[in-house]
């Protein structure tokens, strides 16, 4: 019998929290991720298959939803990525598969990913020395995948000017910690 | 050098990788290429001094390739379009 510790994706045994002025930096270990690309002539029902799951139109280009069980953001034509709890959708890819059926091709991306939340009424500032997106228009919902450090992550605004979600490559957890906190002590 | 992607809208250039002339999505169908033809489109390029058409993949953003209108010798950019067939749907 295997005894084996669950650990975060910076590798403690509970989520990292770096606070720096009136910013706080969070990991968010419980989250499940799923990629939804749908397939080639299949778009509409695809779309349609989406609309219960998550209580909305699939989002265009740019945007989010937010609505429980499934948060979704637009990444790419016809693709998507699904956020849920991790700890009630750990599943969430043959959960998501058994309702798109063939109109999409399903692929759990929970352990590829790590996943901040940025908060405080000074984000912009780190934001700012983070990566090139034009915060003048970031509004709530708006979902942009750009570069941090040489890292290609997603950043979410989940509320303008406040906060704001930032997923990137799990393998690269620790560097991205470091580029948000160095820019954290530098702009706060 | 600011590229205007048909979804995203003005993204920096640093976000986009350089893929090549935009002819090369005329590939040479493999059941009836020549030698010739391949050595073409493998070697061959225009070098035009002006307008060209040419591959930008948007490798830190949506993942799509464009194809790209560009001045060689100014760099203004007159036209960004999806390359992917289906680029018309969202």
């Amino acid at each position: 019998m295997h005894d084996l510790t669950p650990i975060t994706a910076l590798g403690g045994t509970s989520q990292r929290i770096d606070t720096v002025g009136d910013v706080c930096l969070t990991e968010m270990p419980d989250v499940a991720l799923a990629s939804v690309a749908a397939r080639r002539g299949k778009e509409a029902r695809c779309r349609a298959a989406l609309k219960p799951l998550l209580n909305a139109d699939a989002p265009p280009p740019g945007r989010t939803t937010a609505n429980a069980p499934f948060e979704s953001i637009w990444t790419g034509p016809d693709q998507w990525m699904l956020l849920a709890d991790f700890t009630t959708h750990e599943d969430i890819a043959a959960h998501l598969k058994s309702h798109l059926a063939d109109t999409a091709s399903v692929t759990e991306q929970t352990d590829a990913w790590v996943c901040f939340d940025l908060t405080g009424p000074r984000i912009t500032a780190v934001l700012e020395l983070l990566c090139t997106i034009d915060l003048t228009w970031f509004e709530t919902g708006d979902a942009i995948r750009t570069s941090i450090h040489h890292l290609g992550c997603f950043v979410i605004c989940t509320e303008t000017g406040q906060s704001v979600r930032i997923l990137g490559p799990r393998a690269s957890a620790g560097s991205l910690h470091h580029a948000i906190t160095t820019a954290m002590a530098s702009a706060l | 050098m600011i590229i205007h992607h048909p979804l995203l809208g003005p993204r920096d250039s640093a976000e986009f990788v350089y893929l090549g002339a935009a002819a090369l999505m005329d590939r040479p169908d493999p059941e009836t290429a020549s030698a010739d033809d391949w050595h073409d489109y493998a070697y061959l390029r225009d070098n035009p001094a002006g307008p060209h058409r040419e591959l930008w993949f948007h490798e830190g953003g949506d993942r799509s390739i464009l194809i790209v209108t560009r001045d060689t010798t100014t760099h203004e950019i007159t036209d960004v379009a999806l390359a992917r067939p289906a680029g018309a749907q969202i």
